[in-house]
């Protein structure tokens, strides 16, 4: 298990530096100048342009100003946005509580409603329980998230008055006004992610259930109800559990139209802000980070798919 | 102590119903090994799992199934549970799919014994490990820890008895325990299970289409064709003398009966379809004693020494 884990991290370092250097070579294709932005005003005056070119390093080869970011980097330094001359490293930090916070609740809800969805529909195959199911998944994947939130706001904040229609509160000022200004935000995200969760389980339990052991364990005169959740489920989760790992780390990463429509300040609308502004500390920030928390994530998959499956586990 | 009676089993399926086991009778007694023989497809397993309650929905059911004199088909869910890995075991044809991959071996034969005798986790566990021991299996503590990818097929298939014996049955359905197991697996299995029935008195309803092993361990066999009972004897009676012409061409088509220096006798043809079986007799495509009566469905009659035949022309003399 230690050595295993070793030789993921050295699977795991080189790929998150080739993807720093990406991430970097790309910045510098895009268009514009971000002197002639930083300058503002003075965008006439080719002193102030030099000057802020000597600054930001601007000046040097690529190479080097790749290897000057990324020894800043290693030290947790990602330099100063170019437009609100904040730390990027502060503003993460600021932003990514609120979207985590975002992305846990909309897992819970899809956890909570997909799995159980999944299995069911499994159990009642073909019965008109399962069609139900089937007819409100699709529903779910085809009904676009800002079309969904914003019926949300029409109905539960504009015609019945329950919940604020945008803005965040922060989880540590004020619970339950937190919860109020993510619960819709993260239904939306969460029942998106509950439908192709409780599609994968679906088809992972059916898969399941024809199985030989399932026989042997009603063979053993199990209750129907330890096969389902003992002995088919438990293979099951298997897919599953790989692919709601990915489906989290999608959820981390911002849901860019969903936090724009409820206003909430997470990571999605700093990237926007960050791309149309051509910040580029905080996009290269942001992107890295992202990357970072995918990476750990696939980790953390593997880890949990030698738990629930021992067939991993014997190497 | 068990009872089939004119048991019927049809599937529904895509094409329309398939009739797979159609009016097979035999009975089992205390202490007794009845083989089940025929080709592929006739439907051994189906016969075994109707007894067992473990065919899927899509199966209707016919006839009757007494086991201690209790109507099975007429038990609730709930009851039949109570029997199932209980008092009513079974040992399936796929020692390696049968049993659970996430789940130690272990794990999975003190479940039988948590169920059926209410034993707490450790105590079950410890039971466990004294019925791998029983099994024959070598460090049965350390195998217990193991999971099925760990074990060998041989190794898989004494734990799936182990799990049926956990619990003492009363009958035991072994469904050709050996068939996927290479031949030096399968003699230890065999004599393991002749070996524990001996030791326990169980009954066993042992399905094969190997009839050395019918030869060696069953008392009685029910020779199954298409889904009928072609002939029932002691096993002695029909070695001696098979009068149904599929158990002489049985007989014939098994490698240790083939005369000396002679061919291995065949039978010609093949196994009808089971949607559209033929009208009379279910052997008379591929029977070389047919004559006219045999368009006619032949029904089971007694012929002496313990013999019964659905056959018309039978006694063969
Ligand atoms: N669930 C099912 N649905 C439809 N048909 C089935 C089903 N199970 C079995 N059958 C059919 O029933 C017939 C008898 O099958 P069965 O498995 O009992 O044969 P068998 O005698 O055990 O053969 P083998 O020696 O290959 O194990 C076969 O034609 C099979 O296709
Ligand atoms: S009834 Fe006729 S066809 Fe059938 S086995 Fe007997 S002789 Fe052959
Ligand atoms: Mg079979």
């Amino acid at each position: 298990m230690a050595r295993w884990l070793l030789r993921r991290l050295g699977q795991i370092l080189p790929t998150l530096l080739i993807l720093s250097f990406g991430i970097f070579a790309l910045q510098q294709l895009m268009p514009g100048d971000p002197a002639l932005i930083l300058a503002g005003e003075d965008r006439g005056d080719p002193q102030v342009l030099a000057q802020i070119r000597a600054e930001l390093m601007l000046d040097r080869p690529l190479l080097e100003q790749y290897f000057h970011w990324l020894g800043r980097v290693l030290v947790g330094d990602f330099g100063f946005s170019w437009r609100i001359r904040e730390p990027v490293s502060a503003l993460i930090l600021s932003k990514l509580p609120v979207t985590a916070q975002l992305a846990s609740m909309s897992f819970l809800i899809a956890l909570v409603i997909g799995i159980p969805a999944g299995v069911l529909s499994a159990v009642w195959k073909d019965k008109p329980a399962d069609w139900g199911i089937n007819a409100v998944a699709l529903f779910g994947i085809s009904t676009p998230n800002f079309w969904l939130g914003i019926m949300m706001i029409m109905f539960f904040s504009v015609h019945l008055g329950w919940l604020p229609p945008s803005g965040y509160v922060p989880l540590w000022e004020d619970p339950v006004q937190s919860l109020a200004t993510t619960i819709m935000p993260a239904f939306v995200l969460g029942t998106g992610v509950a439908s192709v969760l409780m599609r994968h389980t679906r088809a992972a339990m059916l898969t399941a259930l024809s199985q030989d052991y399932v026989r042997t364990a009603r063979a053993k005169g199990l209750m129907e109800r330890v096969v389902v959740a003992r002995h088919a489920l438990r293979n099951a989760l298997i897919p599953v559990v790989t692919l709601g790992t990915i489906e989290f780390g999608r959820l981390l990463a911002g849901a860019v139209l969903t936090e724009q429509i409820f206003s909430i300040p997470g990571f999605g609308k700093l990237v926007v802000d960050a791309v149309f502004n051509r910040d580029y500390p905080v996009v290269q920030g942001v992107v890295l980070v992202t990357a970072l928390i995918f990476v750990t994530l696939s980790l953390i998959a593997d880890i949990l798919a030698m738990l629930v499956n021992p067939r991993l586990r014997a190497a | 102590m068990l009872s089939v009676e004119r048991l019927s089993v049809t599937f529904e399926t895509a094409r329309g119903p398939l009739r797979a086991v159609d009016d097979v009778s035999f009975s089992l007694a205390p202490g007794r090994t009845v083989a089940l023989v025929g080709e592929s497809g006739c439907g051994k397993s189906v016969t075994s799992l109707a007894i067992m309650g473990l065919l899927p929905e899509s199966a209707r059911i016919g006839g009757g199934l007494t086991f201690e004199g209790r109507d099975l088909l007429a038990l609730s869910p709930r009851e039949r549970r109570k029997l199932a890995g209980g008092t009513l075991a079974m040992v399936f044809q796929e020692p390696m799919t049968s049993l659970n991959p996430a789940f130690t071996a272990g794990e999975q034969v003190a479940e039988a014994l948590r169920v059926h005798e209410g034993l707490d986790h450790p105590t079950a566990l410890k039971r466990a490990i004294e019925m791998l021991d029983r099994v024959r299996i070598p460090e049965p503590a350390r195998r217990a820890a193991q999971y099925p990818h760990q074990l060998s097929g041989g190794m898989r298939q004494r734990v799936m008895i182990a799990m049926a014996l956990a619990c003492k049955p009363k009958l035991l359905i072994a469904d050709e325990p050996t068939t996927a197991l290479d031949v030096t697996v399968q003699a230890q299995i065999l004599s393991l299970l002749a070996e524990l029935k001996r030791e326990t008195g169980t009954a066993i309803l042992l399905v094969t289409h190997d009839l050395g092993v019918v030869a060696d361990h069953a008392d009685e066999v029910v020779v199954m064709y298409a889904g009928r009972v072609a002939e029932t004897a002691p096993v002695e009676a029909l070695f001696a003398r098979p009068e149904h012409p599929y158990a002489i061409g049985l007989m014939g088509a098994a490698p240790r009966f083939a005369t000396p220096g002679g061919r291995l006798a065949s039978i010609a043809g093949t196994v009808p379809d089971l949607m559209a079986p033929p009208p009379g007799c279910r052997f008379a495509p591929r029977c070389p004693f047919g004559d006219e009566r045999c368009a006619e469905q032949p029904p089971m009659a007694p012929l002496g020494q313990g013999h019964a035949a659905a056959c018309w022309v039978a006694p063969i003399a």
